[in-house]
Order: C-alpha cells, then sequence, then structure tokens
C-alpha cells in the first residue's frame, strides 16, 4: 500500500516535470505574449493565461488519472503535487531570467514574459502566486477527476465550451450578427474583449446541465430507438441523414464569407486526404510525394484554361478541363507507379518524395517557361459556370467542394469493401502472401496509385479554379506533409477519420487568427502525442485499431486471453 | 506423365547461387516430400515453383505446360496452392476472412462455399473460431488456418512449408493426419518438411536437399532405411 502511493507520488511529479517543460516551451515559444491580448472572459482571464491554466490542470490531471490508488486523500496529494512542479519549472525560469541574459538565446525571454508570467506581481510575491496557484489548480484538477464519471464529463463539456465560445468570439458573434434576432444574445455574452462574466457562468451551467441531463438520458433514448420496428428505425436514419444534408447545404448561408472560406480549404484538404487515404491508408504505400497529383490537376486546368500563355486558349469551360485534369493526373500516379513497384517502405516514401519535388521543380522551369508559366505561373483561369451561375466566391465554391467530397466519399468507401479493397487489404498486409492467394500485385498496386492521383487531379483543378491562378510554390512538400499528417491524426484507412482529421488539422488552425504563427508547431505537437497515446487516430478503423493492439501484445503485454478481440459481420449476433 | 515437373532449374539471391539444378517429380494423387537441412534451399524450391522467384535455367511444368516465367498469381490459378513458411496469415482478418481470401481469384460462389464447408469440417477448430481474429489464434491454430487458406485456393498440387514448425507433439500429429486425409480425399501435396521422420511416414515419395542440390531420391520407405537419411535427418547412430 505504501509503497504504491509512493510511486504514485513519484508519478506525479514525473507528470509534472513534463508539463513544466512544456509550459516553459510554451511561453519560450512567445505563445503567452501572442496570446495574451486577447481575453477569454473580459477583465478576468486572458487566452495566454488560459493556455497555462489547461496545460496545468490537463497534466495534473494526468498525473492523478495514472495512480494506482484510488484513494481521494492520495489523489489530492498527487495532483497538488503534480501542479507545484508544473509551476516550480516557471518559477525557475522566471528567476534564471532575472539573473541571466536568456534573451540572448531566447527571442521571447524578456521581462515582459515575465511580468505576463506573475501577472505583474514581480518576483518574489510571484514565486509565492505561481506556486498556490500550482498546487490550487493540480487539487481542482484531482477534484474533476475525483466526481462520478458522467459529472466529470459534464464539466469537462463546459469547461471546453467555455474555452471555444471565448477563443472564437469573432467568428461566432460575426455569423451571429448576419441574423438580427441573435444581437442581444451576442450582446449578453460577450464583453468588448472576451466573454463576460454573467455569459460566461451562463455557458458553463448551461451546458453543465444539458450534458448532465442528457448523459442520464441518452440512454434510455437510444433503447426506445432500438425498440422501434426495422421500417421506423430506417425512416429515422433517413431523416437524419436528410437533415444532415440540409445543414451542410445551409451551411455558407449561416457562416457566411470567412467561414466558407475555411470550409472550402477544410475541403480541399478533404479530397486530398481521401485521395492519399486511398494509397497510404488502404494500401499501405507510403507516398511523401502526393502534393504531385495535386499540382498536376490544378496545372492542366490552367494551361488548358488560360488566355495568359500567350497562345490561343484551348477551352474556356472549365468543366471541359476537369476530365483531362484527372486524366493526366491518373496517368502520372501509374507512370509514377511503374518503376515504385518493387519498392516497399522506406525506399518508396523517399522515391515520392523526389517525384513530388520533381513536379514542382518543372513547373516553376524557366525551361517549361513558355508552356506552364515558370515562376510567373498560370494566371486568369476559368472560373466553372452550372447553367447561368458562375462559380466565383467561397461560399458558391463551397458547394463544388461538397459536390467532389461526397462522390470521393461514396466512391471510397465502395471500393474500400470491393473485390479491390480486400486485395489492398491483403497486400498491405504481407504482399507475398497476397500473391500467393492469386492476387496481381502489379495491377493492385497501380489501381491505387492512379485511384488516389485522380481525387489529387480533381481537388487540383477545383483549387485552380478557385485561385484563378497557380504558382509553384503553391506546390511545395509540405502540402504532401499536411495531408498525410491529417490521415495519421485522423486514423489511416478509416474515412470519418480523414473528415475529422481534415476538420482538426485545417479547419481549427484557421479559426485562430493568433494561431497561424504555430501552426507547425500545433501539427508536430499533435502528432507526436497523438503517436504516443492513440497511435490509431481519433477515428480508427476496426482493422488497423487491432493491427496495433496486435502489435502492442507482440511488444509483450497481456497475451490474447478469453477476451480477444472479434470481428463480427453485420447482421451476425 | 507426372503432374508437377521441375526440370534442373538454378535460382539465384543476387550472386548467392541457392539452388543449383534441382529437379524433381510430383504425381497426381501422391504426397512427395522434401526433406533437408536449415539453409538447405527448400523454401527457395517452392518460391521458385510459386513464381515469388524466377529460376535463371530449367523449366518447370504443371500438366505439360510452362509455368516457370509465369507471375505468381496466374502459377495460383493454374492449380498450385501454397501454404508459406511461417504461417504468414492476415492477422487483422477474422478466420473466415482469411479463408476467404484464399478464394480471391476464384469467381464460382457456389464451389467456394462447398470449399469453405470442406475446410470447417476438416478444422472444427477454425469452425468454432470463424469470427477471431487471425492474429490472435494459437500457433496450431494459425497453421490450420494456413493450410485451410492455401485449400481455398483450389489447388490441383497444394505445397506445404514446413507445416509442422514449432508445434507440439499432438499438434504435428493431428497436423500430419490431415495431411494425410487430404490427400486420401484427392489433393496432390508437396511436403517441405524438417520432422523427416514424420514427413517419410505419410509420403510415398521423398526427395533429399542439400545445399541447393538433390542428393538422394527413392520411394518413402527405401529413404527410410537409407544411411544417410537415418544419420542426418532420423538422428540415429
Ligand atoms: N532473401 C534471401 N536473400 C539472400 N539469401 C537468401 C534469401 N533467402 C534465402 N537465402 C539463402 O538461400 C539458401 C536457401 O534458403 P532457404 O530459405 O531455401 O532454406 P530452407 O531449406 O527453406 O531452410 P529452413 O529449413 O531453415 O527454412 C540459404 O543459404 C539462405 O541463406
Ligand atoms: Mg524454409
Amino acid at each position: 500500500m505504501k509503497a504504491t502511493s509512493n510511486a504514485d507520488l513519484w508519478l506525479a511529479v514525473k507528470i509534472g516535470l513534463i508539463g513544466g517543460i512544456v509550459v516553459v516551451a510554451i511561453a519560450l515559444e512567445g505563445m503567452i505574449q501572442a496570446f495574451s491580448p486577447r481575453d477569454i472572459v473580459g477583465g478576468v482571464i486572458t487566452m495566454g493565461q488560459t493556455l497555462l491554466l489547461v496545460t496545468l490542470l490537463a497534466t495534473a490531471y494526468i498525473a492523478v488519472s495514472r495512480g494506482e490508488s484510488h484513494q481521494p486523500m492520495r489523489a489530492l496529494v498527487n495532483g497538488a503535487a503534480a501542479g507545484v512542479v508544473v509551476n516550480c519549472l516557471l518559477v525557475v525560469l522566471i528567476w534564471l531570467g532575472a539573473f541571466l541574459p536568456l534573451g540572448a538565446m531566447f527571442l521571447n525571454a524578456t521581462p515582459q514574459l515575465y511580468d505576463l508570467l506573475t501577472l505583474g506581481l514581480g518576483p518574489l510575491t510571484g514565486t509565492l502566486f505561481l506556486l498556490i496557484a500550482g498546487l490550487v489548480v493540480g487539487a481542482i484538477a484531482a477534484l474533476i477527476y475525483l466526481l462520478p464519471p458522467q459529472v466529470r464529463r459534464a464539466v469537462l463539456i463546459a469547461l471546453t465550451t467555455v474555452l471555444l465560445m471565448g477563443v472564437l468570439q469573432d467568428l461566432v458573434t460575426v455569423t451571429l450578427s448576419n441574423f438580427d434576432a441573435f444581437t442581444p444574445i451576442t450582446k449578453f455574452l460577450y464583453a468588448q474583449n472576451g466573454l463576460s462574466i454573467a455569459g460566461a457562468l451562463t455557458i458553463l451551467i448551461a451546458v453543465g446541465v444539458a450534458s448532465y441531463l442528457w448523459s442520464q438520458k441518452s440512454a434510455q433514448v437510444q433503447a426506445r430507438i432500438d425498440r422501434l420496428p426495422p421500417t421506423r428505425q430506417r425512416a429515422l436514419r433517413w431523416t437524419s441523414i436528410l437533415i444532415s444534408i440540409a445543414i451542410l447545404l445551409l451551411l455558407p448561408k449561416i457562416l457566411g464569407l470567412y467561414l466558407s472560406e475555411v470550409l472550402d480549404n477544410v475541403g480541399l484538404y478533404l479530397l486530398m486526404g481521401l485521395g492519399l487515404n486511398i494509397v497510404v491508408g488502404f494500401a499501405g504505400l507510403l507516398d511523401l510525394g502526393y502534393v504531385a497529383f495535386f499540382a498536376i490537376g490544378a496545372y492542366t486546368v490552367g494551361v488548358l484554361t488560360s488566355p495568359e500563355l500567350g497562345r490561343a486558349i484551348i477551352t474556356d469551360s472549365w468543366w471541359l478541363a476537369l476530365p483531362f485534369a484527372v486524366i493526366v493526373a491518373v496517368l502520372a500516379g501509374v507512370l509514377l507507379g511503374i518503376p515504385v513497384l518493387r519498392m516497399r517502405g522506406d525506399y518508396l516514401a523517399i522515391v515520392t518524395l523526389g517525384f513530388g519535388e520533381i513536379i514542382r521543380i518543372l513547373v516553376g522551369s524557366d525551361f517549361l517557361r513558355h508552356w506552364l508559366g515558370g515562376s510567373q505561373g498560370v494566371l486568369l483561369i476559368a472560373k466553372p459556370e452550372v447553367g447561368p451561375i458562375k462559380i466565383i466566391n467561397p461560399p458558391e465554391f463551397y458547394y463544388l467542394f461538397l459536390g467532389g467530397c461526397l462522390l470521393v466519399i461514396f466512391i471510397s468507401m465502395r471500393v474500400k469493401n470491393s473485390r479491390l479493397g480486400r486485395a489492398w487489404m491483403a497486400m498491405r498486409e504481407d504482399e507475398d502472401v497476397a500473391q500467393a492467394m492469386g492476387i496481381e500485385l502489379v495491377a493492385t498496386k497501380l489501381m491505387a496509385f492512379g485511384l488516389g492521383a485522380s481525387f489529387g487531379g480533381l481537388s487540383g483543378a477545383i483549387f485552380a479554379s478557385k485561385l484563378g491562378s497557380v504558382y509553384p510554390h503553391s506546390f511545395n512538400f509540405l502540402v504532401s506533409v499536411n495531408v498525410l499528417s491529417l490521415i495519421i491524426i485522423g486514423g489511416m484507412g478509416s474515412i470519418p477519420g480523414v473528415i475529422v482529421g481534415a476538420l482538426a488539422l485545417v479547419g481549427l488552425p484557421e479559426l485562430l487568427r493568433e494561431f497561424a504563427e504555430f501552426r507547425y508547431l500545433f501539427y508536430g505537437a499533435a502528432l507526436v502525442v497523438m503517436m504516443l497515446t492513440r497511435p490509431e487516430g481519433l477515428v480508427p478503423e476496426a482493422r488497423r485499431r487491432i493491427e496495433l493492439e496486435e502489435f502492442r501484445e507482440e511488444g509483450g503485454e497481456s497475451p490474447p486471453g478469453a477476451d480477444a478481440p472479434v470481428l463480427k459481420p453485420a447482421g451476425q449476433p | 506423365m507426372a503432374m508437377l515437373q521441375v526440370n534442373d532449374i538454378h535460382s539465384y539471391y543476387g550472386h548467392i547461387h541457392a539452388l543449383k539444378g534441382i529437379s524433381l517429380t510430383v504425381d497426381k494423387g501422391e504426397i512427395v516430400t522434401l526433406i533437408g537441412a536449415n539453409g538447405a534451399g527448400k523454401t527457395t524450391t517452392l518460391k521458385t515453383i510459386s513464381g515469388t522467384m524466377h529460376p535463371r535455367h530449367g523449366a518447370i511444368t504443371l500438366d505439360g505446360e510452362h509455368i516457370e516465367g509465369l507471375p505468381p498469381h496466374a502459377i495460383v490459378m493454374r492449380g498450385i496452392g501454397q501454404s508459406p513458411e511461417g504461417r504468414k496469415i492476415f492477422g487483422a482478418l477474422t478466420v473466415q476472412e482469411n479463408l476467404e481470401m484464399g478464394a480471391y481469384a476464384r469467381t464460382d460462389k457456389p464451389a467456394i462455399a462447398r470449399d469453405l464447408d470442406f475446410v470447417f469440417t476438416l478444422f472444427p477448430r477454425l469452425a468454432e473460431r470463424k469470427f477471431q481474429l487471425g492474429g490472435t489464434l494459437s500457433g496450431g491454430e494459425q497453421q490450420m488456418l494456413a493450410m485451410g487458406r492455401a485449400l481455398m485456393t483450389h489447388p490441383r498440387v497444394l505445397m506445404l512449408d514446413e507445416p509442422s514448425m514449432g508445434l507440439a507433439p499432438v499438434l504435428v500429429e493431428a497436423i500430419f493426419e490431415t495431411i494425410q486425409k487430404l490427400n486420401q480425399e484427392g489433393t496432390t501435396i508437396l511436403l517441405i518438411e524438417q520432422n523427416a521422420a514424420k514427413a517419410l511416414q505419410v509420403a510415398k515419395r521423398g526427395y533429399v536437399i542439400e545445399t541447393g542440390q538433390i542428393v538422394l531420391q527413392d520411394t518413402a520407405e527405401n529413404l527410410r532405411k537409407s544411411e544417410l537419411v537415418r544419420k542426418a535427418y532420423l538422428g540415429e547412430m
């Protein structure tokens, strides 16, 4: 008993140290300064302070939840200990900064930062304040952990909602300002800078109570739905699908110009993500040069429809150019596929990476300038027309992206459960055995490259037309990295995963202006955290999760026993 | 005429000359075994027959038709099935899905269903575990699954690469019984084994391979009596 509690305390200190390092890194990265002008709750807490607070809470919470013993007193002590350790590191930073010229090494280690960290209380009082704050917040984290699960969930959801409402103040107010009816609500919820105190409390209580009640009732509701006759259930399902489609169709109207632009970007990356998902997720071929197909789609449309390149235009219809963009991308995919047929893993990754760079350099080269515009790019690319409507603005392009995404999602779902999808799955697990089952590797691989490339070509075609121009620098390696990251975060091979990944990695950062600067830091951190805690992704595919579990078991943990995972086909008891 | 005929094949891994002129035949309805020590070239022979490796010299014919240049999937379709070394089953697929994967190249649904039933009667333990994931099966069950999956390709010649490897004696017994039973039902089998004693009990004829060459070939009965086999492979004094 004694031994476990000591071990728990040590663990809490260790986790506190990790959290402290994260906090110091955040401070030295300049995030606190960047986030400080904005308030989450007006006059009460800034976004910078919230960032520190959330990290502190999360660290203490993790420390408490990892512990072995379940005594409330122990939990409180461990939480408080972790909290104090986190802030100890901040104190160390402040005192080091007071005596050493840290600023010479870290641009952001300025007196201004220390002032922000100590709330302007000066080093001595500030130290005391930080330590006490660590203690209290750590204990609060423990208290949250000790709440009954349903209450805890409600509290966490309510706190997250307040946080989001505060962070997204501009977006929420601008969006709601489209509707006069909401003006009084906005006035009530928001102060000049951040949420009003009354607004924050209202949201906290309303959301907390609502989510608690829902957690009580949801099981009953689900049971009632399960008891309905099948025809009614089907009707219900169709109704919910129709409602979702209606919402999707109305989104640009509700969200306005800026958010439509964000959604367009999500759609763009979703198209690419679904394409790369075919290659990497379904077929298990690691492609680091996926941007090439995006570029090829964009340039094909550009070259076919732009009058800029000093010759007669070939067509002025985007729709006519579109199939060519897709076909050229597919050809490029197959062309890339042929030389890499025998390659696996790392080698494949390196060759595809090279391919992506070659395409970018080719389209930017002086040599091909006459045909592809060189570094000046291609301008005046045609806009799509639907009947009499010309698609020009983000909200109009939204519908193009929506259509494209729905089509591509449909194709992905169909192909995943097809014969070809099974061949990919076998190939992903073991190429040699797949061959021994009579699967033709060459065709199967080329199909993956070709189909994946076609989605990339489609997204490139829409992208070119939306911007009206294409430049070589739009197609750098980072695009491939972003697309791959969103698949990994969402869950490889999982179609809902790609959607969630695109929303999280492309949508979220664009909602936060302050974030732009730290975007890649966020990507990197998200990837590392995901790989450590949830390598199967946010919305994993069932099979992939099992593969990873197997992998962990082979690593020497619990042997597969009576509760071995079982995959039943739908409809089996 | 022999059903499967391997004629003087030479296979290489880069510069390594792994098979230095292997010849063997398998007649319809036979169990033929290929025995040899670690690294003798047994698996390489199987890979060359199944098309994952191509021989630099020599010919392989199935019912008189040359198959040595064909890609693996074409060879599977012509009727050579295999259970690879080390029971490489699909870990994330269920037992049933693994078996269905074996029938990937086939389109005749009723025949596939019949073969599936056949595999499940042959291996009742697999039938009990239809929806369990391949990766969670025990070693013996995985071996059964690998054999079952090979049977699902509906082979005319079934090649088994060390089916008894790493199994407890009771299971070894059971696997060899199954092999015999399969053969009695009409399947032609090329059995690769290190367990020479067992292999020579079930086989009709056998070949002994050493460093890429056949050093001895005879009926199983004669091989059991031969000096070389007794000393080197049966561990007798
Ligand atoms: N991929 C490879 N690359 C290079 N050499 C190889 C490769 N695979 C096998 N070899 C070599 O070829 C020879 C024959 O190997 P093979 O796998 O056919 O032996 P085996 O008779 O099946 O042995 P075991 O009973 O251990 O499975 C060995 O010397 C081996 O080292
Ligand atoms: Mg071998």
